[in-house]
């Protein structure tokens, strides 16, 4: 079971009370871009078995879009944070680098700000 | 005008825990800036409560006001004056990015009340009911089963619990299931 702090509620909700909504920080492609950042936009999805970034709603509750950090392996969640940011947390990217040194996933990774 | 009757008009349910359709309940929905000092005496006008704080209701003689999220509350007064409550607070906050709405016939309210409130509950909601964890004053937008639904455990022991109307009746035989006298769990 896995269970995340809204960041907006302080609620210690359960998968049950949330919706998940896929990878996080992704960057938008529209008008004017390639078609081959289109189509990474569209379907290319991390798959780690690790660190991962994620978009959840506390959607039976505040029913607010946050973001979260966790390990797919262990379900270790490294901590949750608002939707109002385009990049994790510097204190998310701290604890990650705490418990697993030398992670990377996409453009962020250990040791880089 | 016809006559307002609440969801399942006043039924009752007792067994481990009493489920009652607790009547018609005056319900606004206030969305703007919970800091804001106009939204604060907008609600304090319109309840007599203080603006709650997070995952709290505060509640006054005639009237109380809940957290729902960072930037709504729920507003509960006497169903009769929620027409004109409702107009009152939007006229207060006129100017401010806010939003006033009454949805008194949208939502139903059952009070769940006796010894076993908190097992019962608990068979429901994803919540920890333990007396230590979930205490009066405390207010919680959650699930109850497969639909959403908001609960406080007010100061007379007695929980309330809201949710659309459209599940009224869902909630109230799911109460009703959850309290059955042969049921008991024993965990709170
Ligand atoms: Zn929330």
């Amino acid at each position: 079971m896995l269970i995340l702090e809204c960041p907006y509620c302080g609620v210690k909700a359960e998968e049950t009370e949330l919706a998940a909504g896929g990878e996080a920080h992704l960057k938008r492609y529209g008008p004017g871009s390639s078609d081959d950042e289109f189509h990474d936009y569209l379907f290319m999805r991390e798959n780690p078995k690790g660190v991962h970034f994620e978009r959840w709603r506390h959607a039976n509750g505040c029913g607010k879009w946050f973001h979260a950090a966790r390990c797919t392996m262990t379900l270790e969640v490294f901590g949750t944070y608002t939707a109002q940011t385009s990049v994790p947390t510097q204190e998310i990217l701290d604890k990650i680098a705490a418990k697993r040194p030398g992670w990377t996933w996409r453009e962020f990774a250990d040791g880089k700000k | 005008m016809s006559k307002a009757v609440s969801v399942l008009n006043g039924a009752r349910f007792s067994g481990l825990a009493t489920v009652e359709d607790a009547g018609l309940q005056g319900m606004i929905t206030l969305r703007g800036d919970l800091g804001s000092k106009t939204l604060k005496a907008a609600v304090k006008a319109a309840t007599g409560a203080e603006v709650p704080a997070q995952g709290s209701i505060s509640v006054a003689e005639n009237g109380a006001a809940a957290w729902m999220s960072p930037d709504e509350l729920l507003l509960l007064v006497p169903y009769e004056d929620a027409v004109a409550k409702t107009a009152e607070v939007a006229e207060a906050l006129k100017g401010e990015h806010a939003l006033a709405v009454n949805v008194s016939d949208a939502r139903a309210f059952f009070r769940l009340s006796g010894e076993g409130a908190r097992e019962v509950l608990g068979k429901v909601s994803p919540v920890d009911f333990d007396a230590a964890a979930f205490k009066p004053g405390q207010f919680r937008r959650s699930r109850l089963a497969q639909v959403a639904g908001a609960f406080w455990l007010n100061d007379d022991g007695n929980f309330y619990i809201v949710c659309f109307r459209s599940v009224g009746e869902y909630v109230f035989k799911l109460l009703s299931a959850g309290a059955h006298p042969q049921s008991k769990v024993g965990v709170y």
